[in-house]
């Protein structure tokens, strides 16, 4: 069959906010007969980018062309007139409906509301395709796949012939994936085009015709999916280490503070987020924490906070600074026994103004969270804090114009200097961080920089949650790879290389933990 | 209890049961776009007021006042003042997103107080005895089905218990029944629904949230208010008093809402058993002031225990609205 355009992007840019440009000067083309492989690291601009064929975003320049013709793309409808239609990540769909009242949510068409007709069409749709999908089951009764299912099958009920699948794979078993990867092959064969949004590279080479490759919001190029190896591909997607020059001294007295052993994590809805993970994190050293969005990262760090319930058999022991021969278990203990039990943890969460501080409070209110229960008396002490507010402010020159300024008014960088700032006042042994510099400006991003290496000088295991894979190649002395809640390998940051953490992050699941 | 007070109690539940269920019935639609409007007896309030107000001025200034145009004027008065308040209450946590229980709490008061307030002035510009009365246009509201208000079977009025009230009796469930047909078998009441239940979802399948959440809570409180209506002009006859029943019975409508799962069929037996517990102190022999307190109590410790149990029970269709009382604004990054 032969290939023909059916979206052409022109130099689109889209910028949030003044300084981040999420994609600049995009042109590329999705052809019909074909699946299309976005391949990109966390960040690099890809969700963005469909988002603005989809209707959610509107592009700030640039130009799209379907079939050959211009077209203004302002909300989801527009999207769905020019038959694009995205199947997002999280799925857009209200529990209480059947899958037949989730599809026609929204069309307008002549008439009554027809559920019959429209359970008529959905199977003659799934039969076409090889679906299987029960129009009159209730959302909340799916799986996860079954959901998905709605959601394609309620793009191709609105005519799309462009498809749009944002990360499809993230949340299907391997049997679910190649189900869903037959679907698609038979929507290729039918001439619809198809893109998929991965960043797993055996997907690539499995299901994709071709490959187009962001890094960092620029476009790096498309190769034909025969044509390439998923090592080319890791290099066009990482692309070459840049140097940031972060001081990085070497460990010295490394002792071990912080042993994970065996920790399995379920979630609310049963699914393992951490599969027997075990690592030690030493003292006097930063240990790196890598791994693509969602891989475990999360649940690791509350795990060891004490906000997550470990399966029986895991142990998670502490080792104070100056007391390494007094080990105490964290697992069972909530966050306060873990503070009465001595624990010197400091926790710099992702979610900052949700879990690290309380928005409407000023800096010595925030400060107060962490020692409101040491005072004897009936009212609280609002002395030290006020005094550790002050000397953080100045430190690490907050920009606020009082301390008891509600720290969600201010800027990002300064709301993670209170939360840091908070954390290493407590003199801990143990300093976890999560994506610590998320969002944060060059200068006040090695300020954190700094102000881990400083701890880490101190004989504090630092333990440091990163996306940006050249920060965590320079910053760290380790790098413990997280893929899918397994450890896929432990590196030596000093002598690895990207590649090679790139390739531990999308490894294969049947490949096993070791190698 | 003897034939004639059993027919006596149960025609003073469906009366106030009307009243009940109009507000509720409001309450529902609003709820399904998600708004929690806890102002439904301001707004019964201001639909009572406006009615009667406009009824007054026609009456007055008329010397022979046509019973349609009363009907007419009164009515789309209170349906227009009640869903005004509505706009009030839209306009507040819809656009700038002011928190919903705060702002449906300041309409009741507002309501409350507005509408007594000049409904004291009316009654001092009636002059006279110091109540106002629209003699015609109450009449017109209370005017009953000839023939069939009188029907006896046995002596048994059953008539009079079918049939013996005003057409709003009849409106009400005529409302009640358009209303479940409308949500459940209609395009746009299928939109509304997943406005409330998942406002991202709505928006992103083209749906215009704030659109819907403007106009079901608009017209909710243009339906509430016609309890309001339905009070002044039928229960206490075309005039106005200050003693709170309004308020009373609008927090019960509120109560409704959720006994009836926030369904309309189900408002319709709700309310007339929230009607029947309301008065049913008056039917039971031995009740001294204080004993007398606990049974007006029923009501709402009937809407507590259908709390417990439908909560307990978790089936996913009898909760309410999953995005009910949060405010919906598109994420921008």
């Amino acid at each position: 069959m032969e290939l023909t355009s059916a979206i052409e992007l022109r130099g689109i840019t889209k910028r949030f906010g003044k300084k981040v440009i999420a994609n600049d000067h995009i042109s590329m083309e999705i052809r019909r007969g074909e699946i299309l492989s976005l391949l990109g690291e966390n960040g690099s601009g890809k969700t963005t980018l469909m988002n603005m064929l989809s209707g959610i975003y509107y592009p700030d320049e640039g130009e799209i062309l379907v079939n050959g013709n211009p077209v203004t793309i302002a909300s989801p409808k527009d999207a769905f007139a020019c038959g694009i239609g995205m199947i997002h990540q999280h799925f857009k769909l209200v529990d209480v409906f059947t899958a037949a009242e989730n599809i026609v949510l929204g069309l307008e068409t002549e008439g009554k509301l027809d559920l019959k007709a429209a359970a008529a069409k959905i199977r003659e749709i799934s039969d076409k395709y090889g679906f299987v999908i029960d129009p009159n089951k209730k959302v909340y009764d799916m799986s996860v796949s079954e959901k998905q299912t709605v959601e394609i099958v309620k793009v191709l009920y609105r005519g799309a012939d462009i498809l749009i699948l944002d990360e499809p794979t993230a949340v299907l078993t391997p049997q679910e994936t190649d189900r869903l990867f037959d679907v698609m092959r038979n929507m290729k064969a039918d001439g619809k085009a198809m893109v998929i949004i991965t960043h797993k590279l055996h997907e690539v080479m499995d299901v994709s015709d071709r490959v187009a490759v962001l890094r960092k919001g620029k476009y790096i190029g498309d190769v034909a999916t025969c044509d390439t190896d998923p090592q080319k591909l890791t290099d066009m997607m990482v692309g070459r280490a840049t140097t940031l020059n972060i001081d990085r001294p070497e460990p010295k007295n490394t002792v071990p503070r912080l042993e994970v052993k065996d920790l399995t994590i379920y979630d609310a809805l049963g699914v393992k987020r951490l599969d027997s993970v075990s690592f030690t994190a030493m003292g006097g050293e930063i240990l790196g924490i890598a791994g693509i969005a969602g891989s475990g990262q999360k649940e690791l760090l509350e795990a060891v906070a004490g906000l997550q319930t470990a399966e029986k058999g895991a142990s998670i022991l502490y080792r104070a600074m100056g007391q390494e021969d007094n080990a105490v278990e964290l697992v069972g203990k909530d966050p306060l026994q873990i503070k009465r039990a001595g624990v010197a943890l400091a926790f710099v969460p992702e979610d900052r103004l949700g879990m690290g501080l309380v928005g409407t409070l000023g800096m010595t209110g925030n400060m107060l969270l962490r020692s409101y229960r040491k005072g004897h008396g009936f009212f609280t002490n609002r002395k030290e804090p006020e005094q550790l507010a002050k000397t953080v402010k100045e430190e690490l020159e907050v920009v606020t114009p009082s301390v008891n300024f509600p720290v969600r008014r201010l800027s990002g960088g300064n709301v993670q200097k209170v939360l840091v700032g908070r954390e290493i006042a407590q003199d801990p042994s143990v300093l976890m961080t999560a994506y610590a510099v998320r969002g944060l400006d060059i200068n006040t991003s090695y300020t954190i920089y700094n102000l881990l290496t400083e701890q880490k000088m101190k004989g504090v295991a630092v333990v440091y949650v990163g996306e940006d894979l050249d920060v965590l190649l320079e910053l760290c002395d380790r790098i413990l790879v997280l893929c899918g809640g397994q450890v896929s390998g432990i590196v030596d940051a000093r002598t690895t290389t990207k590649e090679e953490v790139g390739l531990l992050m999308t490894k294969f699941k049947k490949e096993g933990a070791e190698e | 209890m003897n034939v004639s007070q059993i027919v006596q109690l149960l025609q003073s539940a469906v009366v106030f049961g009307t009243v009940i269920m109009f507000g509720a019935m409001g309450e529902i639609l609003t709820e399904k776009s998600g708004n929690l409007n806890l102002g439904v007896p301001g707004i019964m309030y201001l639909g009572g007021f406006a009615g009667l107000a406009a009824s007054f001025f026609y009456e007055f200034g008329n010397p022979d006042p046509n019973p349609v145009v009363c009907l007419i004027i009164s009515f789309v008065a209170a349906f227009l003042a009640a869903a005004l308040g509505g706009l009030i209450y839209s306009f507040l946590t819809i656009t700038l997103r002011a928190n919903q229980n705060v702002t449906g709490l300041t309409l009741t008061i507002f309501g409350g107080g507005l509408a007594n307030f000049f409904g004291g002035s009316l009654n001092t510009m009636a002059g006279g005895v110091g109540q106002i009365s629209v003699a015609v246009s109450s009449a017109t509201y209370r005017t009953t089905i000839p023939g069939l208000a009188s029907l006896t079977i046995d002596d048994f009025p059953i008539g009079s218990l079918l049939f013996g009230y005003g057409f709003m009796v009849f409106l009400a469930i005529i409302t009640a029944v358009a209303m479940h047909f409308f949500l459940n078998r209609t395009r746009a009441g299928l939109n509304l629904r997943s406005v409330g239940e998942n406002p991202a979802t709505a928006d992103a399948a083209g749906i215009n949230v704030t659109r819907y959440k403007y106009l079901a809570t608009c017209v909710g409180a243009g339906i509430s208010g016609m309890g309001g209506l339905y009070y002044t002009m039928d229960y206490i006859k075309g005039t106005w008093a200050n003693d709170g029943t309004i308020e009373a019975l609008g927090w019960l409508a509120v109560a409704l809402v959720i006994f009836a799962t926030w369904r309309p069929l189900n408002a319709i037996w709700g309310s007339y058993l929230f009607g029947l517990l309301y008065w049913m102190y008056l039917y039971i022999p031995g009740l001294n002031r204080s004993t007398m307190e606990l049974f007006k109590m029923l009501p709402y410790v009937v809407t507590i225990i259908v709390l417990i149990t439908t909560s307990l029970r978790k089936k996913r269709e009898d909760q309410p609205p999953a995005a009910l009382g949060i405010p919906y604004f598109r994420e921008e990054r």
